[in-house]
């Protein structure tokens, strides 16, 4: 022991560290912010470590290059000894470490922390969540797979509608005219060296501006920041009722940290690694490329913008939403802490959990996407070819031969691009069925010219028989009259 | 002179010394950036373009659209499958034809045939397009991209090289209708 002391001491004497790490982890914080509430910034640094280093065990059998990097991945699930785990603690450690990142913000963004004198602490801490986002994003292409392939693709698309600079954008971004090896090498050089890079730059004077700024006071209702007297009165709060932070705050930052890495290794050996999915091979087309769960809500949300507006706010949004996050200390630095004053800020919060929620929830399902095989895969439910003429059962052939199925569904089978038509004969009357199918329009494609004559009356017949039992179809009344109600009503049954 | 405007001897050295390494970065950054900026350099100056067979044309029976599949003319020799770009080949009456890019105009995902509705569909956000490459329904902005082509002895060429995007649709492509080279 006391051998040890000697050799400690020995080093102290040239490093000269010992007093000011002591003095660091004494540093005195406000007894209140001692909370549960205050961990999950060290536990986003802690998952920063697993990160590091299951990345760096990772990097020992991964090949970074698009002919091998894929069979590379199949080597570390299959061949190498627990390389799946390792893999898998990666995967898992990434959605631990967005999902821990975006909880710290809210957390700080409720608690008032962002304000005075804490700005460039807040804008750090945005720079972090857009490079542990970019980390995502990268890590998710090294997957280099299918989705990653595809998903490539998407990036360019986007990239390419800057204005003027879009398609070198896009030979910059991929390193060439199309994605290929020159694409997953600097996509490697862009997660392994760049973005950690920057990414423990910014941790450093994050950490450090905590340090010297001291950790946020719990925020109590009627506390109000002020530019002029808040340093004092924080230091008188730290002075009088203080604790240093080592042990007082520490152990449930400790404690916290270790709870997560047993979850995040316990997600991995129950869940096991993501993909790779189907290889990179891009005349594989039968495939629907899907981007990794935190990147879901954008998906989603490029589903429903509408054209016009899709690439001007694909251009600004990021932007704008960007500039307001870094700018926020700057227009609200000042004033009340605590949340319960702060209802904007609540329901901003709110409003952003149920957005991204909502768009992710749809990303999952995909309801816009046409169900590529529905059409042979789904069949028609028995009772809606039960009695029916055999101009109907064609009508039913038709229905399912020309895909209808793919972008609507019976009995809750099918696509769900367009409305299901189980009911369709109670909103539409056969002319409308006629026009729908013929001319198309409400985003469904014309199927005049895809269908011979004798066709398009066998599949309006039978949609003509999709309404509830009981309930009579949709007819035209002017029709009836002019036709009188029996002729009108009865052809084609 | 005021002390403020006095220039020690080292303080000069010091700013000489700092400019020396201005100038000297500035120098380094040229090929440093040129080495970054290389795949835009060489391809906007159309050296991602080159004609490409995609084999003979009785592979591409009249009135029906194939999948053909060719290898893109700038590669490395670790792409891997990354090289095999494939296209749709339409051939609209044995004469004439249209050669589609794979990528949905909207965001690039693999477009699939169906000859049975005649239609082309995107597996990502849903898009549409009808047997001759134009927009049918969902977010695309534009039809199908289309290759330049030409039938040269027996065979059917496209000048291809470059994955085609929305806001850079190479210059051999096409907005609609058929093209010859």
């Amino acid at each position: 022991m006391r051998l040890i002391g000697r050799i400690g001491s020995w080093f102290d004497a040239r490093l000269q560290l010992g007093k000011p790490l002591r003095e660091t982890a004494e540093h005195a914080v406000p007894r209140d912010s001692a909370s549960w509430f205050y961990v999950f910034g060290s536990a986003a640094l802690t998952t920063f470590g697993l990160q590091l280093v299951t990345g760096i065990l990772l990097s020992t059998v991964y090949v970074p290059s698009a002919g091998e990097a894929w069979n590379s991945l199949q080597v570390l699930n299959h061949d190498i000894a627990l390389g799946w785990f390792i893999r898998a603690l990666h995967g898992w450690g990434s959605n631990f470490m967005v999902t821990i990142v975006l909880i710290h913000m809210v957390q700080v963004f409720l608690f008032g922390a962002y304000k005075y004198p804490r700005e460039l602490t807040w804008m750090l801490g945005v720079m972090l969540l857009l490079v542990t986002l970019g980390m995502a994003f990268t890590g998710q292409v090294l997957r280099f797979d299918q989705d990653a392939y595809w998903g490539l693709g998407i990036g360019a698309s986007i990239a390419s509608r800057v204005p003027f600079v879009g398609p070198w954008l896009v030979n910059l971004l991929l390193g060439g005219p199309i994605i290929a090896g020159a694409t997953l090498s600097r996509f490697f050089a862009l997660h392994v060296f760049l973005i950690p890079g920057l990414l423990i730059g910014f941790v450093c004077v994050h950490v450090l501006l905590v340090l010297t700024l001291g950790v946020n006071e719990w925020p109590v209702p009627g506390r109000i920041v002020r530019r002029a007297t808040y340093l004092r009165e924080y230091h008188q709060l730290t002075d009088t009722k203080g604790v240093p932070f080592v042990p007082f705050a520490v152990w449930k930052d400790i404690l916290f940290s270790g709870f997560v890495l047993l979850s995040i290794a316990a997600c991995a050996a129950f869940f096991g690694p993501y993909g790779p999915g189907g290889p990179p091979d891009p005349t594989i087309i039968q495939t629907a490329p899907r981007p990794d769960f935190y990147f879901l809500w954008i998906y989603a949300v490029l589903a429903f913008l509408p054209p016009a507006a899709e690439t001007p706010l694909l251009l600004t949004a990021p932007v704008v939403g960007i500039a307001l996050l870094l700018l926020l200390p700057f227009f609200a630095g000042e004033g009340e802490k605590s949340w319960k004053r702060r209802p904007i800020a609540v329901f901003i919060v709110l409003l952003a959990a149920v957005t991204l929620g909502s768009f992710t929830q749809l990303g999952l399902h995909t309801p816009w996407s046409p169900v590529m095989d529905a059409w042979s895969s789904m069949p028609i439910p028995r009772e809606y070819l039960h009695g029916r003429t055999a101009l109907q059962r064609r009508g039913a052939i038709v229905f399912q031969e020309k895909q209808c199925r793919n972008c609507h569904s019976l009995d809750g089978q099918g696509g769900k691009r367009g409305p299901a038509l189980d009911q369709v004969a109670v909103r539409l009357n056969r002319d409308q069925l006629v026009r729908q199918v013929i001319q198309g329009g409400g985003n469904m494609p014309a199927y005049g010219k895809n269908l011979s004559p004798a066709e398009a009356t066998a599949v309006v017949a039978f949609l003509h028989t999709l309404h509830p039992e009981g309930q009579a179809p949709a007819r035209d009344a002017a029709q009836d009259v002019a036709l009188g109600a029996d002729q009108a009503r009865t052809p084609l049954r | 002179m005021t002390p403020e405007t006095v220039v020690s001897r080292r303080g000069m050295l010091v700013k000489i010394g700092m400019f020396f390494n201005l100038i000297v970065g500035g120098i380094l950054a040229v090929p440093i950036v040129r080495y970054l900026m290389s795949p835009v350099a060489r391809g906007r100056t159309g050296g991602y373009l080159d004609w490409l067979s995609l084999g003979g044309l009785d592979q591409f029976p009249a009135g029906q659209t194939r999948l053909a599949t060719y290898r893109n003319p700038i590669r490395n020799g670790w792409d891997g499958e990354t090289d095999d770009i494939p296209c749709w080949v339409r051939n609209i009456d044995g004469q004439k034809f249209q050669v589609f890019a794979i990528n949905c105009a909207h965001l690039g995902c693999p477009v699939r045939w169906f000859p049975q509705s005649n239609l082309f569909m995107c597996p990502c956000h849903g898009g549409v397009y009808y047997q001759d490459g134009s927009h049918a329904s969902g977010p695309p902005p534009r039809g199908l991209f289309q290759y330049t082509y030409k039938v040269e002895d027996g065979k059917l060429h496209i000048k291809a090289g470059e994955t085609p995007t929305t806001g850079s649709p190479t210059a051999s492509l096409t907005d609609r209708g058929p093209s010859c080279g």
